[in-house]
């Protein structure tokens, strides 16, 4: 028994392929193999290994690598006369998975649906063309020109087509034609082959501070980030903080076309936010920290009561724009302290004030519109848990790729159920330290109602009572909201919704197509609870999903204007490959209700975005595209 | 004498041809090759017999020349055994060539297992024929082992093999080796280093005998507890040792028939060795004195022994050191004397409009000139030693270019150090493998691993085609600018790609003149493009194994190449099989290079060795040990006196030529050494590495040294730890491998990589 384990022991000191696996392989070709056999087996097995692994790292050290490759070990394995071992080419490291009860070790294979490969038009283009560059790197053996051991910061040096791309970009963005810069916008967003401008075209937005005079310059440049970041093939990765660092400009500082009344910078500033967001829910999980930066920011802005009351409006759209919860934790407690400021401008009813005051209550009716859906959401919030226990099973069968849809509006995803799981609402809940409102405890809804109201008196209430459609918001009536929280949780269930891009439409209002402060806007109200309505109800939808697209398009295709599904999310997302890794089949994406036909328009387009994965730049040497067929 | 080297070679090169057009070469097929010369040689086991038992062919040095008479009748019956395949194939033709070729008498197929003295009567007139042919039409193996080397002529496994058969008792190889530890270890300080050598091939020949008689378990436990006892630099090979438990595996392994085949050659002073001798006498131990007897070569010297340091600089191959007298044999290593070039008119006038220039650069060129051609370097070869191709008008002005570029070279020191420019290789996703510039530095090639060669200009001139055939026609061939006309103008780009290999493309050579471009692939081939018309114009096979390595000859015309079947090969690009095939190392030969005097070609090897080997006869002319790892790096100095080599070790070593000697060390990279180039004027060594730095050693300095008569003679060499010192500067790339290096004829240094990001 002692000799047996010793030689066991031996066995395995000198070999990695252990007769259990011999015989496993064998018995899976059909094969009964005995101890002997196996353990004589496994020991050749071994040493062909090790001969061959010896044999091919002589291919590296002539390739001048320090890495051995899947294809060295073919190499060695062919000049062997055995047969080369295929599908692992991808250079990309292959993730190992256990099985726990099998002790069970595989390569992930995941079926590779050939159609869809080879019908899919967005697979990358070859990169760039492979080119000598020369510097000279030290003058005279000693002064170098450039600091040592850095990487150049642009590699891919701009072939001739590309150059002209640029130009001609951006020329017609900034041009005078407007027709033409819609053409470059557009193109702009879908075009696949442009990663290598990305730096060029983030270095033409970072110009922001240089036309600050001109709205309409600025306003040319926040669309361009719009299409950059609505281009799904750019990989945006840690030039998201340049364009953010852009888009706050535009919100928060006095610019200088604002001492002009008549200019309106006000609808700049709301689009800007409303950018701010969108890159920060699409694109905030590329760089850490975004959002507490992009908070700490503008909390610095509220509180500095030096700044233009335009500064604060902006940081008051901006923390609108990033949802209630940042409301709740910057906002709220920044206001019986700026609450003060601001009256004092209201209440001057002298001549020379007339303009500041004028903007005093454009302030006044951005917070007005923010603490409202701060206590609407706050309000859904607290009816979830009671809604929890109906949702519960729901929740398990869907596991931990489909998260729910619900809260709309720009909130972060319901904590409840999804926190845990979301990197991004994660940034709430786990502040860096040292953050302010680390130490932030939640006002419970009562209070912050009756604080709230203080400040507000009536007109924060009659915001409660006048909503359109069906749901009456008390600020308290969990019952309802409850109640009417039933059907979209219902409609969750479909197993494949993945996490949803944030609904926008609550912000209608204060886009730049419209005319208008948000606040002098009588709609703000109704549009928001249209929006709820909307995720109550399926019926009631479609009006603001229209309306939504046509203010931001989210998702590079809608759904049908005509047919009842709503709930058809998209799917060429940046969330989508972010967790799960791998396509899952759209089909399922769609609508909750099967019986529904989908029209054949949407599925062609749908086709393009198959072949994606979660980051293209990053993933496209994937394995999936080794099998690229050419067409 | 020379006549069965020749012949053998030749009816080598036959018997692959007849594989070759038999169809599909079997491996049973071949083995009847193999066996009919063993077989054969039964008659003629006297002469074997001479020598050593165990020296079977390919061991060491040439043993052909010193052995003359047991080779040429070896020879002799290896090519009667061709002959006697051939016919049986019925390949008349063939034989009828061989015959003829190698001066047999037409009978001498039939009187095949008689005497074979009287064949060999042959010898002397065939001997005066090949002597006067061309270099060309003479082909040599190096070493006058014909049938070792290639892997198709591998030995037979089994007669290598059985030597191990003898035995005695397994359980007490433990004591034997244990016991000769002991000793070592208690013998005086001054003998211990030197004794302590033995400890290695003892250990691998122990344990393989262990293994070859089915001890598995014993041959494990005696791995296992002397392991650790051997030198650090053997890592490597014991790697290969320890996987290797079982007698089947024996076979077909190549480091261990390397081990076997090949005596392990120690130095060691002769107290040190009589205290050896009388030890294991003294225990009847003769166990450890067989092994000593058959399967090491210990090379005695007089006069005091060796220190640990001496002997350390010295080891780390495969098979131990060089023998002293592998070393001995007369290189020459000086340069060839320039040609004489008359300069023409126009360059006067060029002159003449380079008014500050005029007065003085005459002279100095005028200098130039007459000191090299006054001058007859007594350690030159003579002009006409091999036979060079003649220079042609393009050549003649490339000349003067250069010498005119040569003035206004910058002259590098300590405290001048060059500038360095750097060519990134970008997007090189498909991995770049080799890269070469033009000696004018105006063309870059880069070979990658997806196979394709690929070719920048890097002046603003761009790369073109020549003409169709058709357009061709119709050009003016009267007109001046004919060599512009034929040019087509649509094709010009900054860089053309060469499609033809299967395979990685691990070496590339510019041809001097610029109009050929070299190639080697794993695929087995070499090829050599037109730069012309950017197409291939020959793929020369031979080697059927990755070619590591190949590079033009400094003066055109001829190339060499290496690779996995450890044979360097020497061609000619008008000729499509080997001129010179140089077989010797015991592993791959993993790279080449080309003497400035074109006499000489060098070899490294992962045997960890370098050799020299003769053009002219195919001889091993120098073995240097010394690396500790396989060496991808060599460079002669510019005056061919000395050598540069860089190794996966890190270390660059120096050697002297003519002395045979190593001459120092550069130790400071972290990486394998790719790139190894001297300046114009052999006053800095530049090494690029693996580690991403280029380093600049004072060359001038490290080889200011004496050689006295005394180290000369004995091969005794102290090397000082200096490296600190001739260390000009270490330079970073931005995150790239160096793994080419050059010189501009001006002294910039130009060094190239692949950014990997």
């Amino acid at each position: 028994m002692h000799t047996s384990l010793m030689a066991d022991r031996e066995e395995r000191r000198f070999a990695e392929v252990s007769r259990e696996s011999i015989k496993l392989m064998a018995e899976s070709a059909g094969v009964e193999l005995g101890d002997d056999v196996a353990g004589l087996l496994a020991e050749d097995v071994c040493y062909r290994l090790r001969e061959a692994t010896q044999s091919s790292s002589q291919f590296m050290r002539h390739a001048k690598r320090r890495k051995l490759t899947v294809e060295d070990f073919n190499r060695a394995l062919r000049w062997s006369n055995v047969e080369a071992i295929c599908g692992y080419g991808a250079q990309d490291a292959l993730p190992f998975r256990s099985v726990k009860d099998g002790e069970l070790y595989f390569v992930e294979d995941r079926e590779i649906n050939l159609v869809e490969l080879a019908l899919a038009t967005n697979i990358p283009k070859g990169c760039a063309e492979t080119m000598v560059r020369v510097n000279v790197s030290y003058l005279d053996g000693k002064g170098n020109l450039e600091p040592q051991g850095t990487v150049p910061s642009a590699v891919q040096s701009l072939s001739d087509d590309l150059l002209k791309y640029y130009q001609q970009i951006t020329r017609a963005i900034l041009g005078e034609d407007p027709h033409l810069m819609k053409v470059a916008l557009l193109d702009l967003q879908s075009n696949s082959k442009i990663a290598a401008l990305l730096p060029y075209f983030v270095y033409v937005i970072s110009g922001v501070k240089s036309v600050s005079h001109d709205l309409e310059q600025l306003n040319r440049l926040l669309h361009m980030v719009k299409s950059l970041v609505q281009n799904p093939y750019l990989y945006l990765g840690s030039y998201v903080r340049s364009l953010v660092s852009s888009v706050m400009y535009c919100i928060l500082e006095p610019l200088a076309a604002s001492i002009n009344p008549l200019n309106d910078h006000w609808t700049l500033r709301d689009y800007a936010a409303l950018l701010l967001s969108h890159i920060f829910w699409t694109h905030g999980d590329l760089v850490s920290g975004l959002y507490h930066q992009i908070l700490l920011s503008l909390q610095k802005v509220l509180s500095d009561p030096v700044r233009p009351l335009c500064s604060h409006y902006g940081a008051v759209v901006g923390l609108h724009a990033l949802g209630w919860k940042a409301v709740e934790r910057v906002l709220f407690p920044h206001l019986p302290a700026y609450w003060a400021n601001l009256q004092a401008v209201l209440d001057d009813y002298s001549v020379s004030n007339a303009q500041v005051k004028a903007d005093g209550h454009k302030v006044y009716g951005a917070i007005l519109v923010a603490v409202e859906r701060l206590l609407k959401m706050k309000a859904l919030s607290l009816s979830q848990p009671v809604e929890g226990g109906s949702s519960a099973q729901v929740g398990s069968t869907m596991g931990s790729t489909g998260y729910r849809v619900s809260s709309p509006g720009l909130s972060p995803p319901p904590e409840p159920l999804t926190e845990a799981a979301l990197g991004i609402a994660s940034h709430l809940q786990a502040g860096g330290s040292g953050c302010p409102w680390e130490e932030w405890t939640p006002v419970p809804l009562p209070a912050m109602y009756s604080e709230l109201y203080s400040f507000f008196g009536d007109s924060l209430a009659v915001r409660f009572s006048t909503g359109p459609g069906k749901g009456n918001y008390a600020p308290c009536n969990p019952s309802q909201v409850s109640n009417s929280r039933k059907e979209p949780s219902g409609a969750t269930s479909n197993p494949d919704t993945t996490r949803k891009m944030p609904q926008l439409t609550a912000n209608l209002n204060i886009s730049p197509r419209q005319d208008g402060s948000p606040r002098m806007d009588p709609s703000v109200a109704r549009a928001s609870s249209v929006q709820r309505s909307r995720s109550s109800s399926s019926r009631s939808g479609q009006r603001s999903t229209g309306l939504s697209r046509d203010v931001f398009p989210k998702a590079r295709f809608t759904p049908p204007q005509t047919g009842p599904p709503v709930f058809s999310f998209l799917i060429g997302g940046r969330q989508m490959g972010r967790r799960c890794q791998g396509r899952r089949p759209f089909q399922t994406t769609f609508a909750p209700s099967a019986s529904l036909p989908i029209p054949p328009r949407a599925y062609t387009h749908k086709l393009p975005v198959i072949g994606r994965v979660g980051k293209p730049v990053r993933r496209w040497t994937c394995s999936h595209y080794s099998l690229h067929l050419p067409l | 004498i020379r006549l069965p080297v020749f012949s053998s070679a030749h009816a080598h090169f036959i018997c692959k041809m007849a594989a070759v057009q038999g169809g599909l070469v079997d491996a049973v097929e071949e083995k009847t090759i193999k066996s009919e010369p063993v077989a054969d040689a039964t008659a003629n086991n006297s002469a074997n017999d001479a020598r050593a038992p165990s020296s079977s062919p390919g061991s060491g040095v040439s043993p052909g020349v010193n052995k003359p008479a047991a080779g040429a009748a070896e020879d002799q019956q290896t090519l009667l055994a061709v002959l006697q395949f051939l016919r049986k194939n019925n390949l008349s033709e063939s034989v009828e060539i061989l015959r003829r070729e190698a001066g047999l008498p037409e009978d001498s197929l039939d009187q095949k297992g008689g005497d074979s003295t009287g064949t060999g009567l042959g010898g002397p007139e065939a001997d005066g024929r090949t002597d006067a042919g061309s270099l060309l039409s003479r082909v040599t193996v190096s070493s006058s082992a014909p049938s070792k080397a290639v892997a198709e002529d591998q030995p037979d496994v089994n007669v290598v093999l059985s030597a191990y058969s003898q035995q005695g008792d397994p359980a007490l190889y433990e004591v034997y080796y244990s016991g000769l530890k002991k000793f070592i270890e208690t013998v005086l300080d001054c003998h211990r280093a030197e004794l302590s050598q033995v400890f290695y091939p003892l250990f691998v020949h122990m344990y393989l005998e262990l293994v070859y008689n089915n001890h598995e378990n014993k041959a494990k436990a005696f791995f296992e507890k002397f392991s650790g006892d051997q030198e650090c630099y053997y890592q490597d090979d014991l790697r290969v040792l320890c996987s290797l438990t079982k007698k089947e595996h024996m076979r077909g392994n190549e480091t261990l028939l390397d081990f076997r085949t090949s005596k392990f050659v120690l130095r060691i002073s002769r107290d040190s060795y009589q205290l050896l001798k009388r030890h294991l006498q003294e225990r009847q131990n003769n166990q450890i004195w067989n092994i000593i007897q058959e399967h090491l070569y210990i090379d005695i010297f007089d006069g005091m022994p060796r220190s640990k340091g001496q002997i350390d600089a010295m080891s780390g191959s495969l098979a131990g050191e060089a023998k002293r007298e592998a070393n001995k044999a007369k290189v020459y290593y000086g340069l060839l004397k320039e040609p004489e070039i008359e300069l023409p008119l126009d360059d006067e006038d060029e002159e003449a409009e380079n008014e500050e220039g005029k007065p003085k650069k005459k002279k100095p060129k005028k200098d130039n000139m007459g000191s090299k051609s006054k001058k007859q370097d007594p350690n030159a070869p003579s002009q006409t030693r091999i036979p060079l191709p003649e220079l042609k008008d393009s050549d003649k002005l490339d000349k003067i270019m250069n010498m005119k570029e040569a003035t206004k070279r910058i002259r590098l020191g300590p405290d001048n150090l060059p500038s360095i420019c750097f060519y990134s290789f970008l997007n090189a996703y498909q991995g770049l493998t080799a890269v070469d510039l033009t000696d004018d530095s105006s063309l870059i090639a880069g070979g990658f691993a997806d196979s394709t060669v690929r070719v920048w200009s890097v002046t603003p001139k761009k790369l073109r085609k020549v003409k169709s055939a058709a357009d061709l026609n119709m050009i003016d061939k009267e007109s001046d600018d004919v060599l512009e006309r034929i040019m087509d103008e649509k094709t010009a780009s900054e860089s053309k790609i060469l499609y033809g290999h299967s395979g990685p493309v691990y070496g590339i050579s510019f041809s001097p003149d610029r109009n050929y471009l070299l190639s080697s692939s794993e695929d087995g081939t070499i090829r050599l493009w037109s730069l012309q018309t950017f197409t291939c114009l020959v793929g020369y096979k031979g080697h059927n194994y990755p070619v590591w390595d190949t590079q033009f000859s400094p003066h055109g015309y001829y190339f060499v190449s290496g690779g996995h079947d450890r044979v360097a090969r020497l061609w000619a690009t008008d000729h499509y099989q080997p001129l010179r095939m140089f077989s010797g190392h015991l592993a791959d030969i993993t790279c080449t290079r080309f003497h400035p005097n074109s006499n000489y070609v060098v070899t490294g090897s992962s045997d960890r060795t370098i050799r020299l080997w003769d053009v002219l006869n195919g001889n091993c002319v120098r073995i240097f040990t010394g690396h500790k790892g396989p060496i991808h790096a060599l460079a002669f100095s510019p005056n061919g006196k000395f050598l540069a080599s860089g190794a996966t070790d890190g270390r660059v070593l120096l050697w002297d030529i003519g002395h045979g000697l190593m001459v120092g060390e550069l130790k400071g990279h972290t990486d394998t050494i790719y790139s190894l180039r001297f300046s114009r004027d052999s006053e800095i060594l530049a090494s690029g590495s693996m580690d991403n730095t280029v380093r600049l050693w004072d060359a001038t300095k490290a080889f200011d040294l004496e050689t006295d008569d005394f180290t000369a003679a004995t091969g005794h060499i102290h090397l000082q730890d200096n490296s600190q010192e001739l260390l000009l500067g270490s330079y970073m790339t931005k995150s790239t491998p160096v793994i080419h290096l050059h010189f501009t004829r001006r002294n910039l240094l130009l060094a190239a990589g692949g950014y990997n990001p």
